[in-house]
């Protein structure tokens, strides 16, 4: 399903910040990450879109964030995953300029430009929407540009639709859409298959598997369900106020403080969960060689 | 009654409009308590011997930035907080307006307004100020009909949240101040949720509802004053009572659906 193969962008978007880092033993490696704020931040990683240094904030004298540190490259769909108040939206926010650090350092790319699709959209239905109208509220009002993104996302003929009366995996289309509007280079999703059905789920997230390689576009996911997402992702750092760890999927989800946050289940299951589609049964059940692209492949149809 | 007539249709112009994103924003009570600062504003007006609707204008606006300070704290709700604020200036006014001798404090017409009583001078206000505000409203309506829809949606693609907001608080603020001196204090909310309340069942899209919403307030204008002279009863109340009987028809059906929305 996705062309980029998980491993590609992991050497070039490791997260640590010590040379060799990147290896093999995980149970050490991200207990001296989240403590790295002490000694001098890392430089930003070049060519990356957008690449944050010891970002943080607090609020009410509690910290929120603490010196937490995200690169992300063109192409790359990143997930942050992290218990509720973990402060995942919080760190979007800061990412998206809507909310200032209190320390920290971010460099965007030249010519950034970020499509949201923000967590929680209940339009209030005082408001009367139509999905035309609302993706022109994203300045543009090219009728057919608009109908172009409806298409690409899977959602053409919705033009016309009172914006209360979509389905969960409707609105998620249209959000996407509208950011697709303004021809972003990142895209960020803060939790998009809230109010989406299983099978939508899956579907979502072959969308924006499929507009990272057909757009290039980098891909920042924010989610707390782990599964799914985590399988679609090339990398994912966990977030509990700080960066507890981070790598591709299968390295995090041994992670000890992964295991920690969400609790063992969560590791074997997720593990069960990539045993279970990199490879098709024959009739009788016995597996049929593993898939070429076994890696990226492994996501529901 | 001409410059009644002009007068109400100058304010339903802006009033409608604007009263549409009263109810977007769930700012009806915001507004009232604004409105019920005019009182204030009348009596400061009469006290340093200036024109009464820029001491309303005034009020109207300090009780609008301590409404938006205080709306960032948490430990008191906000609709206690506006009750609070509402009631405090209305025993102010009160209070004041008594101390003032004399018969230049009006406490019926500051209350319900006096339409017949604009003068050529109070018309050349209400024209030039509500084509100000028009004129405002216009600039700021996408920006602030994007950031009405979803804040962080908006100011992520690039709308200046707070300087939209101020606009429009300041917009709200003249809105009121010149609709006190034509429907008084205490209707002068209607006035502004009343035709967009009326308008919302009929639209598809935010500008329909604010072009059912002129339509309605100005009808209601006309209709209002026409009643008004026909059973001499008091122009504003007529008007609102009029826009109350738009509400009801419009609401009947949605009432009666099954669709419970």
């Amino acid at each position: 399903m996705c062309g980029v193969p998980v491993a590609a962008s992991h050497g070039a978007s490791n997260l640590t910040d010590r040379p060799g880092a990147d290896d093999h033993d995980h149970s050490h490696h991200d207990h001296d990450h989240h403590h790295h704020h002490a000694g001098p931040p890392s430089p930003h990683l070049e060519g990356a879109l957008i690449s944050a240094r010891a970002v943080s904030l607090s609020r009410d004298g509690r910290a929120v964030l603490q010196s937490i540190d995200l690169d992300l490259s063109p192409g790359e769909i990143v997930t942050l995953i992290g218990p509720n108040g973990a402060g995942k939206t919080t760190l979007v926010r800061v990412l998206l300029g809507l909310v200032p650090m209190a320390t920290g350092d971010i460099r965007r790319a030249e010519g950034l430009v970020i499509g949201y699709v923000p967590q929680r959209f209940d339009l209030d239905r005082a408001i009367p929407m139509t999905v035309e109208r609302f993706l022109s509220l994203g300045r543009s009002r090219d009728r057919a540009a608009q109908q172009g993104a409806l298409v690409e996302v899977g959602a053409s003929g919705l033009e016309d639709r009172q914006f209360t009366e979509l389905s969960g995996g409707e609105l998620q289309r249209v959000l996407i859409a509208r950011a697709l509007l303004r021809n972003p280079t990142l895209l960020v999703l803060d939790e998009p298959v809230r109010g989406v059905d299983y099978a939508g789920e899956a579907e979502l997230y072959a969308l924006i598997s499929r507009l990272r390689s057909e757009r290039g576009v980098g891909v920042l996911l924010v989610s707390h369900d782990l599964h799914v997402v985590m399988a679609a992702s090339d990398r994912v750092i966990c977030v509990n106020r700080h960066v507890c760890c981070s790598g591709i999927p299968e390295q995090v989800a041994q992670h000890p403080e992964y295991a920690r946050l969400f609790g063992p289940m969560a590791a074997r299951s997720f593990a069960l969960y990539r045993h279970a589609h990199d490879h098709k049964h024959d009739l009788a059940g016995e597996p049929i060689g593993t898939a070429p692209d076994a890696k990226s492949g492994a996501r529901l149809p | 009654m001409l410059r009644a007539m002009l007068a109400g249709l100058a304010l339903a112009l802006v009033a409608a409009p604007l009263g549409c994103f009263v109810v977007w924003r769930r700012m009806a009570y915001f507004g009232e308590t604004v409105a019920q600062g005019g009182l204030l504003g009348v009596a400061i007006g009469v006290v340093l011997s200036i024109n009464t609707t820029i001491g309303v204008l005034g009020v109207a606006l300090l009780l609008s930035l301590l409404l938006l300070r205080l709306s960032r704290q948490s430990l008191v709700p906000l609709d206690s907080v506006l009750g609070v604020l509402a009631h405090a200036t209305l025993a102010i006014g009160l209070v004041v307006a008594s101390l003032v001798r004399g018969p230049s404090v009006d406490l019926m017409a500051i209350l319900f307004g006096d339409i017949y009583a604009v003068t050529q001078a109070d018309l050349n206000w209400i024209a030039i100020a509500g084509l100000i505000s028009f004129a405002a409203l216009l600039k700021i309506w996408t920006p602030l009909l994007s950031l009405s829809v979803h804040e962080d949606l908006a100011g992520a693609e690039g709308v200046s949240v707070e300087w939209t907001k101020g606009i429009f608080i300041i917009v709200l603020a003249v809105v009121v101040a010149i609709a006190i001196k034509i429907v008084g204090a205490l209707l002068t909310i209607a006035f502004l949720i009343m035709p967009a309340s009326a308008a919302r069942p009929f639209s598809e899209t935010p500008e329909q509802m604010a072009f059912f919403a002129t339509i309605f307030a100005t009808l209601a204008v006309a209709f209002g004053l026409f009643v008004s002279v026909a059973i001499d009863a008091p122009g504003g109340p007529s008007i609102v009572l009029v826009l109350t009987t738009m509400f009801a028809i419009a609401m009947i059906p949605v009432a009666l659906s099954r669709r419970a929305r």
